[in-house]
Order: C-alpha cells, then structure tokens, then sequence
C-alpha cells in the first residue's frame, strides 16, 4: 500500500479521468478519509456501503472506489439509490455526483428523496458547469457568464440546491468548499451514521470549462476566488445561506436535526429494520 | 393447487409473489393500477417492499438497483410509462439485473385512448431503448398465463440476468376468468447463479462459458461489485477499445440468441393441415382462435401460430406451421410490427398484414370481414 486511501480504491485504474485543478479528487478523498476514520471507530463497515454515481465528471467516481457501487443512467442515481436502500435497508447508501446529474436532469428524483426524508448520504460536487460535455450551461451557474450554450451571458438565475433540501425536508444539510478539506470530511463523518436525507453541497473549482471561459483558467487563481467568496457561516438557517458567485457562497453546517427517516417511518407499518 | 377466479392484473401480481417478488416499485397508470394496487395489499404480508416512486423513471431504476441489491424486484406499466423507463431498460440490460417488467398495452401514440386496449408496443417491447441488445418479451393470452408466464419471466430473468417483459393488454389485465393457482412449493423456481470463489478472484461480468451468463454477487455481499453503465470488461471496469466493447455486445446478445431454444414458447391450433395459417398473439389470437374453428365448420382449412415469447420469436416452429400453408395472415392490432418480424423467417412465403385498429376489443366481425378478401 502506497497510499492510506489505497484499500478503499481501484489501484489499478489509476490515473483518473479528472483534470489538473479539478476539486472532484477532493471530494471524494474527503469522503473516503471519512469512511477510513468511521471504521477504525468500528461506526461503518465500508462492505456495508454503497456508493452511487450518475452521469459526468462526479459520477465517473463510481468507477475508482472499492465499494459496492453504480454507475448509473444520467440524474438516476437517487432512484437507483431509493432502490437498494429499500431492498437492503441495513446497508449504508451514499449517493456522489454532480450538479447536473443531481438537481438539473435528476431534480425530481432530489425532490422527493428529500421530501421523503429517505435514509440516504447525499455529496453533490458543484462546478457550476456541465463539464464532461464540454462546458454548457448548468442549473448552477451564475447568472450572466459565458458557457458555450450562453455565449452571449447566462440570461437565468442559478438553482440554489441548499434551500431546495431544506424546503423539500432534509434531515442535514451543509455546504463546504473543496478549499477545506478537512471541514468537508468532518461533515461527511458526521452525515454518514445520521439517519434520513442528509445533503453535503461541495463547491468545487473547474479551472478547465468553467474558470477558463470566466477569468481563471490558472487553477490556483481559481481556488484563490473562490476562499475569498466563501463566508464560514454558524448558526444561520439554509435558507438564509447566501449562493452568489459574485458576492458570497455561504458555507457551514445550516441544518442537523433529529427526525424519522423514511425507513422508520415505513416500518411502523412494515416489519422492516435499518442496520 | 387451488382454482381462483380473477381478472389478469391480479394473476400476475400473484404470480409474481409465488416467483418470489422482493421489491416492487410503481407509478399509477391505467390499465395496471390493479397491479400496484393488489400488491401494495398483499406483498407486504409476504415479506416484500412496495414502493410509489414519483415517476416511471424512478421505478425502474429503483428495482435495478433492488435486484443488485439481491432481492427479486419487479414494475408494472403502459406505454407512456414504458417510454418514460427506455434509457433505463438498457442499463439493465448492460449490468445484466434480472429485473421483470409487467407491460400492459394500452391504444396509442401518445396518451391515445388511456382506458382502451391495444398491441401497438410489439417493436417498442423490445428496441425501446438505444444500442443493440437482446431481452425476452412474453405474450400471455389468458388468465392462466399470466399467472404462469409472470413466474417463468422471474426464471427468465434470474436464470439469463436480463429484463423480461410480460406484455399483456388492456383486456388481459380487466378480464376475469378461471385458471389454477400454484404455491411456489408447486412451481419451478429459478435463482441467480452465485460466485464460487472469494472476493479476490471474482470477476462480476466474467460469464460462465456455457452459458454466457456470469454468476451476480449483490451489494454487502464483501464483493465490492460496481454496476458499470458504460461499455466495460470482466471486472466492471470502463474500457472504450474497440475489443472491450465488442466483446460485450456481443456477449449481452449471444447469452439470449444462443440460448434461444431454451427461451422459446409457442402453440398451434389446427395447423398441420392448414392452407390458410393466421398468426396471432395476446388477446387477439382468442378472437383469432374462434375464427379458425369457425372456417373449419365452413370446409377451410385454417389455423393459428401463436407466439408465446415474442422476443425472441420461436422461428423453427413457426416454419413448421407454415410448412402447409398457402397463405399467411398475421392480425394485430397496429399496422405491422409482429407482420415484420414475421417476414424475416417467412420471407419466400405468401405473408399477408390484417390490421385491427380499434381502442375496442376486437370482436369476431371486426376480423372475419378483413378476412373475406384473403381466403
């Protein structure tokens, strides 16, 4: 073993697809420290997990984790997830994907797992962009920038995803930027022994599609931008967390609270039992 | 054993539960809403999950990812659902998930005549979604059958990995009639095959060669098993070179083509001798049936193939019936979709379309006045 994270990755597909300066690798090692730190806790079992990825940049994750996983169809993970959640419940479901896949194609499926308080860890990587096709427009992006299918400015207001969660019913919900690390693992650690829908947003850079058509294609310029819009914020509710790419993206843990998750609430009318 | 007396919908949900039905997920559209919910009732009893998804979209991929979760996992829908579900047919396909989908046909395009019946779905059964591939539609014509062909699409389905469609229609699904229950002591039960080795050496898409079907370890088994949408070799891995993908293909579609012979299901009635051969299948080929008794009271000759798997097609039995026969003539409710197929094995044969377009269920005069012309 060359590395700590090795034995909860594919070796052997390595290097991944991701561009230099991309925040995804980020993500994801944050996700797999938290898995680490849990089971050397004796709180998860990484065979007792399961890792779900749709379609994009974020979703080709699935494909370099040593866990139980899918790569599914584009903006079904969610649905794909709902699935296995139900059928094993004693197996812990972690959905990981992008932006796109989440809440533009997927937005539905986000809706109502949410709403449904659905026992599931959801980590949705923001780059504000669809990358993987080349840089079109995303329900994220800021309003007013160049993508190739706005070439003439984005005309639309960007989906803020936090306050969508919170309206929609989430159990947990909190937005970190890839700029800390180790504030996006803690969160993840926490999120993943929680019970019902539980939503991490991880602002991530993509210098390569989307900073370079904005202003920073120099990754290090882009990460520079984006500490300094982002505000650590406590105790403020999701819906008064700013998303504004020009002025603040507020980041923390805007919601954590204790109510049943659809699994409990399922099985007062069903025998059925979470592990 | 035990002789019940119930309309088609609630044949198949409980034959499913007899096949041994986990996880069902639905979406309410007409005419399976009995499916959903008769089972929604009754699954629960019998130790299954039933799920209302917030689309077609959601079940399908929800019961995809219960079958790789390890339980048999099935949906009920239509056409608008059914083409709602298509891009997700082929993921099942491409991770070999035995999953089974109970299609009732209703009188399209679009929304049509949603309480009407139809048989326009015979091509979309099958080539909905992109790519090419292989998977099995079955065409029950009766109450009995759509008891006992809902069991044999979960040992389709778990014994090839691959979706199994039960294609019924509007009239199969509201008609009540007898047929005789079994209890899964009494029924032939099929499960996936399980990996013989350790984690270490297992390799989710590395088929057994004679059969071309790999052995499915499921989620929390310790396996680590990835379902890989995208073209990949034996080990789930993502992989675009031209031999990966071709190998797969091909793969995904031998497993059913090679196995043909044991996937296959057809019937004849009086067609040894027939000059006059009709073809029909679900609720058409009862209608179809009287007429050829009735022709023979007359002095013709008639008969009927009828298909029971649609895809694939039982071709060997179908030439045999055709052997006799002068004439062909395919009715179905759409302009030719089976007729198509049909000219693929009959091609140096005198084959003839009668179209039955009607939200109704056809009635023996709608056919017997096409046929005038024919005989």
């Amino acid at each position: 073993m060359i590395h700590e994270l090795d034995d909860l990755l594919r070796v052997e597909r390595l290097p991944h697809v991701w561009c230099p300066g991309c925040g995804i690798g980020i993500a994801l090692s944050a996700f797999l420290r938290a898995v680490k730190t849990l089971t050397r806790r004796g709180k998860v079992d990484p065979q007792k997990i399961v890792f779900i990825s749709g379609i994009g940049c974020t979703g080709r994750a699935a494909g370099y984790v040593k866990l139980d996983a899918a790569h599914t169809p584009h903006g079904r993970a969610l649905a794909y997830a709902v699935g296995v959640k139900l059928a094993k419940p004693e197996l812990k479901v972690v959905v990981f994907t992008g932006d796109g896949d989440l809440v533009g194609i997927g937005g539905n499926h986000f809706l109502h797992a949410a709403r449904r308080n659905f026992d599931l860890l959801v980590i949705m990587v923001n780059n504000m962009i669809y990358a993987l096709t080349g840089g079109q427009l995303a329900p994220t992006t800021p309003q007013g920038v160049y993508t190739t299918t706005t070439p003439y400015g984005n005309p639309e207001p960007p989906l803020d995803s936090v306050k969508i969660a919170a309206v929609a019913g989430a159990t947990y919900i909190a937005r970190w930027p890839i700029t800390l690390p180790l504030m996006l693992q803690k969160s993840i650690e926490r999120a993943l022994v929680k019970k019902g829908f539980r939503f991490i947003e991880v602002i991530s850079t993509c210098p390569e599609i989307f900073g370079r058509h904005i202003g920073y294609r120099d990754p290090v310029e882009l990460l520079k931008y984006l500490r300094k819009i982002v505000k650590i914020r406590k105790n403020i509710s999701p819906l008064e967390a700013e998303y504004d790419w020009f002025k603040v993206i507020d980041c923390g843990v805007f919601l954590d609270v204790e109510k049943p998750g659809y699994i409990e609430l399922y099985s007062k009318f069903f025998k059925i039992k979470e592990g | 054993m035990r002789v019940k007396f119930q309309p088609g919908n609630i044949a198949v949900s409980e034959g499913a539960i007899v096949a041994g039905l986990k996880f069902f997920a639905g979406y309410p559209i007409t005419p399976v809403n009995e499916i959903f919910e008769y089972l929604s009732h009754e699954l629960p009893k019998h130790g299954g999950i039933i799920y209302q998804a917030e689309d077609e979209i959601a079940a399908i991929n929800a019961i995809i990812g219960a079958s790789w979760a390890g339980v048999k996992a099935m949906t009920a829908t239509s056409g608008p659902g059914f083409s709602l579900m298509a891009e997700s047919i082929g993921y099942a396909v491409m991770v070999e998930a035995p999953i089974v989908v109970v299609y009732s046909m209703r009188a399209g395009p679009s929304t049509g005549v949603a309480t009407g019946t139809g048989q326009g779905d015979v091509i979309q059964s099958k080539w909905a979604s992109h790519g090419h591939y292989e998977l099995i539609v079955l065409a029950p014509n009766s109450v009995q059958e759509c008891f006992d062909l809902t069991i044999e699409a979960f040992n389709l389905a778990e014994r090839f990995r691959v979706p199994v469609i039960v294609l019924i229609d509007a009239v199969l699904s509201h008609m009540a009639e007898k047929y005789v229950w079994k209890s899964p002591k009494e029924v032939k039960l099929i499960t996936r095959k399980k990996p013989k080795v350790p984690p270490e050496q297992y390799k989710p898409f590395n088929p057994d060669t004679e059969d071309l079907v790999p052995p499915m370890a499921c989620y929390g088994e310790g396996y680590a098993v990835l379902a890989e949408s995208l073209s990949h070799d034996e080990r789930g891995y993502y992989d675009p070179s031209r031999e990966t993908y071709a190998k797969l293909v091909k793969r995904l579609t031998m497993k059913i083509i090679r196995n043909k012979h044991k996937i296959v299901m057809s019937e004849t009635y009086m067609a040894s001798d027939a000059e006059i051969l009709f073809i029909a299948f679900g609720s058409v080929s009862r209608v179809v049936h009287a007429i050829v008794r009735e022709l023979r009271k007359k002095g013709i000759k008639a008969g009927l193939f009828r298909p029971i798997t649609l895809w694939p097609l039982d071709d060997v039995k179908l030439k045999e019936a055709a052997e006799s026969a002068r004439k062909i003539v395919v009715a179905e409710m759409n302009y030719g979709q089976l007729y198509r197929e049909v000219l693929t094995i009959l091609r140096d044969r005198e084959v003839h379309l009668l179209p039955i377009i009607t939200p109704d269920p056809p009635i023996i005069d709608d056919i017997y006045s096409a046929i005038g012309e024919l005989l």
